[in-house]
């Protein structure tokens, strides 16, 4: 299929970007979308121009590096899957594809479509671990964890840290985030004696960020690639609200 | 090249705890003293920095990602295997053990392998303390399934997702350290070189890849945990920005490398879709649980179903060919990996292969789904036929599957001695970098493991011995002052200008395609010597083509992806040539590594014990000058050689 691309070009962050149109031809619908940019890549070298940059690694939907909202969506049209893992059978010939970076405050563009995501991991510096030191554990099945409760820490677990729930929101949240990693330590027995730190650790850190306020949108929940739900941010607006008035009568050790 | 071995005295079952307590201490106070280098944030990476800064050690941690949450031991699905015996099936220590060696076709060393097994009940309690929401039964118990080239229910797992759980909680741990200032982590920074001051590693030159600043940093003590070189195939289920410069570089600095030919190719990957593909994708081994894999018998209804004239699910059942039950009765569908891909090639070679481009077998839940039940079935593998039908476009709960090997694992690497410590001191080289424990083949679920092993209850040991060993007077001794460093730096510097400035016609990508074609083919699945001898050829002419019409745009102060993979496409290159001589060399076979010339009249694989038991390393002796190969002989106390039968 022959496609136009209109892709976000920008050199560094301290530069201004703007979008540049691309042709290619004779794109497959069995290749993925990132295969596609490859294509590209491979005729701007041969023009002797730089390719466009953008972060991907293992190409398989669980690494979380890609990040490119494709016309207008976060990893683009298809629900529950990364731009890595989208095929081009969802596109049509002589279709024109908008591919811009994640586009929020805390993210800052380094270049292009690769953006910088370290403030997730502050975030989850801050807070996100149970303290297990290795070596002192306890055996696994010591401590019996139902079923339901193993199943719903999974669900939260399975958070791949793209990012796409804060280029989704319109305050640029990052409560889905870090309300995954609450949710998903917060229901285990292990993760309970840190339980209150942990949610007012990472709730202070991501609003130092400067990542915005939750107003119960959703469209976090509507672009993330592994479907998690908004429940999850139920759930840490629970335990940061248990935790701020535990702390306010100085009971959060 | 010193290649002793250092395996503790005293019975096998005793050599660790023995050994652990004759290792020298270093006492608390002091740690803080020491700086360690960590390259690589994966499981051995990632658990090692955070384990030893846990210890107090001052970390610094290295990796290519713009996170270390993103290293590609994110995406292991099936499982890790543990000795916990909690389904009371026989299992133990020794049987983990025992499978590891004989899964290994008897080229592993027994004393690493015994400690593996050893310390993997650990691995379970550390990761359900860090909170690894492992699958669970009503009754509140981790659920275990088995896996390839096992007869017991040992591999936990966390739905399929089962690296990325156990990568996650390394990641909590280290993201703790790095919290409390303990580690110091440098993400998006490549490793370009090792420094060795006085014959030890003593720091790495690195590439800040965002803004192509190249820096110097000096530490007591090297930690290499960079991973696997299957990206030299081109098209392998490595991540894409996998390769094995960091461990290549160690090479030309000294460090022996052991058994590049044991390369692993999975059975179980969706096959090729064309000329455009950048990298195969991996099912998980688990779906040879309920899948059973047939081919169809005659060739004529196996090319009516490539050209789609023929749905698959209305052959009967007299027409399939159920080749692994047929072949291995007893292991079926579970046989190992090295087996179940060479039998799939075999029925592919006899022109029975599916998919469009022939090279395809079928892997089909019919009867499983009849027996019990669509829910189930999605219970049990739901995400993998939702990535399967996102990739193929085809629904797995009504047509069958198919799958066809692809590289995916090696088990060659740096060689390391029993305190995983390489032939450069100071050095130590964990995970899929090392060539340790999974012999000629790697079981499912045993990557996991051997990760997390080496990361969380082996490096942390051996790497305070060194220290202590070096004593208290040394530490911090040596600085990015020291003029090795300079001299070092100005290798790489001139190396990264040395490829911008050929300017040639042909972009790195299209090299690495080329490459990996010639491995593919002459050092795949089968490999012969003609095609080797031939493979070295071609390798060493295209690297020549490389150097001399390599187009890398872009310069060196930005981040620039093509420049990045410019210098691992030129290490890949020489690599790749490291790898066909030692399969030359080998002339038996022996788990993934198949010489035509060294098979039964059945078509398996014929070891010589006689004059191959031993690991194969390489030390290189110099540019355009070939490597020397040195041995380090296998000795098997415990385990008797037998030929390895799965019938």
């Amino acid at each position: 299929m022959k496609l136009t691309l209109k892709v976000w070009r920008q050199k560094n962050s301290q530069s201004q970007g703007k979008f540049v149109e691309y042709q290619l031809d004779d794109i497959s619908a069995g290749s993925s979308f990132l295969e596609m940019l490859d294509i590209l890549s491979e005729q701007q070298v041969a023009n002797g121009e730089e390719p466009v940059a953008f972060d991907h690694d293992c190409r398989e939907g669980i690494c979380g590096s890609c990040s490119l909202t494709i016309n207008g969506i976060p990893h683009g049209p298809e629900n529950g899957t990364t731009a890595c893992q989208l095929h081009m059978r969802h596109f049509h010939d002589g279709q024109t594809i908008t591919i811009e970076p994640w586009r929020a405050a805390p993210f800052p563009v380094i270049k292009d479509l690769v953006t910088d995501r370290t403030a997730f991991d502050r975030i989850i510096q801050s807070g996100g671990f149970i303290t297990a030191r290795a070596g002192t554990a306890v055996d696994a099945n010591s401590s019996p964890i139902a079923k339901g409760t193993a199943d719903y820490a999974m669900d939260a677990a399975a958070c791949i840290g793209c990012g796409a729930c804060v280029a989704a929101c319109p305050n640029a949240s990052a409560m889905l985030f870090t309300a995954a990693k609450v949710s998903h330590m917060n229901s285990l027995p292990q993760g309970k004696p840190e339980k209150d730190r942990r949610a007012l650790a990472m709730v202070s850190t991501m609003d130092g960020e400067g990542f915005g306020g939750c107003t119960n949108i959703g469209e976090c929940e509507a672009v993330c690639p592994k479907s998690i739900s908004l429940d999850m941010i139920a759930q840490l607006n629970r335990d940061y609200t248990a935790a701020k008035v535990k702390d306010f009568f100085y009971l959060v050790p | 090249m010193n290649l002793d071995s250092n395996i503790p005295e005293g019975p096998l079952a005793d050599k660790w705890s023995n050994h652990k307590f004759k290792m020298k201490l270093v006492n608390p106070a002091n740690r803080r003293k020491y700086n360690v280098i960590v390259v690589g944030s994966g499981l051995a990476g990632g658990a090692a920095a955070a384990s030893l800064a846990e210890q107090g050690y001052n970390v610094s941690c290295f990796c290519y990602q713009d996170s270390p949450r993103r290293a590609h031991s994110i995406a292991a699905q099936g499982g890790i295997n543990a000795a916990k015996n909690y389904q009371n099936d026989g299992d133990s220590v020794r049987r983990l053990f025992y499978d590891t060696v004989k899964g290994g076709d008897y080229r592993a060393r027994e004393a690493n392998v015994y400690r593996l097994a050893e310390v993997s009940s650990d691995i379970i309690d550390q990761c359900v303390a860090q909170g690894v929401p492992f699958a669970r039964e009503y009754g509140g118990m981790l659920a275990n399934r088995s896996f390839g080239g096992a007869q017991v229910s040992r591999t936990f797992y966390a739905r399929g997702q089962t690296g990325q759980q156990l990568l996650l909680g390394a990641y909590s741990a280290l993201s703790k350290q790095i919290g409390l200032g303990k580690v110091k982590m440098y993400n998006r920074h490549e490793m370009l070189d090792v420094v060795k001051v006085e014959g030890h590693a003593k720091g790495v030159i690195v590439r800040n890849m965002i803004t192509g600043e190249v820096s110097r940093h000096a530490a007591d003590a090297v930690v290499m945990a960079t991973g696997g070189y299957g990206n030299v195939f081109f098209l392998s289920t490595n991540a894409q920005g996998c390769n094995v410069s960091a461990a290549y570089r160690a090479y030309k600095r000294g460090a022996g490398f052991a058994n590049p030919c044991y390369t692993q190719i999975h059975p179980t990957c969706i096959p090729v879709h064309g000329d455009q593909q950048s990298k195969l994708t991996l099912m998980s081994e688990s779906l040879r649980n309920d899948g059973r894999v047939w081919a169809p018998k005659s060739a004529e209804a196996a090319k009516q179903i490539r050209e789609g004239t023929l749905d698959p699910n209305t052959v009967v059942e007299q027409e399939r060919d159920y080749f692994l039950e047929r072949k291995y009765p007893s292991f079926g569908n579970l046989a190992p990996r090295d087996i179940s891909s060479r039998a799939a090639k075999e029925v592919c070679d006899e022109g029975r292969g599916v998919a469009s481009s022939g090279l395809g077998v079928f892997l089909d839940f019919r009867d499983a789904i009849a027996r019990d039940g669509q829910p189930a079935i999605a219970e049990r593998y739901g995400n993998l036929f939702d990535m399967y039908q996102c990739i193929t476009g085809a629904d797995p709960y009504s047509t069958p599957m198919m799958i066809f090997p692809a590289v995916h694992y090696t088990m060659g690497g740096l060689w390391v001695d029993y305190n995983l410590q390489s032939s450069i001191p100071g050095m130590f080289v964990g995970g899929e970098a090392n060539f340790s424990d999974h012999g000629a083949n790697r079981l499912g679920a045993s990557a996991l493991m051997q990760g997390l092993a080496d990361g969380y209850f082996v490096l942390p040991y051996t790497v305070g011995n060194y220290l202590a060993e070096e004593g208290i007077a040394a530490a911090g001794t040596v600085t990015t002052e020291h003029p090795a460093f300079a001299a070092v730096e100005a290798e790489v510097q001139g190396r990264i200008e040395t490829l911008l400035s050929v300017n040639g016609t042909e972009s790195p990508r299209s090299f690495h395609k080329r490459l990996g074609q010639i491995i593919w083919d002459k050092c795949g699945m089968a490999r012969d010597k003609d095609g080797l001898t031939g493979a070295i050829a071609e390798i060493q002419a295209l690297r020549k083509e490389f150097w001399a019409n390599v187009r890398v745009v872009g310069d060196a102060r930005s981040l620039n992806p093509e420049l990045e993979r410019a210098g691992r496409v030129a290490d890949f290159l020489e690599f790749g040539e490291l790898l066909c001589r030692d399969a030359l060399m080998r002339e038996e076979s022996c788990g993934g590594h198949f010489r035509v010339e060294h098979q039964t009249s059945e078509g398996e694989a014929k070891r010589d014990d006689e004059n191959f038991t031993f690991v194969g390393v390489w030390e290189y002796k110099g540019d355009d000058i070939d490597p020397e190969l040195h041995k380090e002989d296998l000795v098997y106390e415990e385990v008797k050689l037998a030929t390895r039968s799965y019938k």
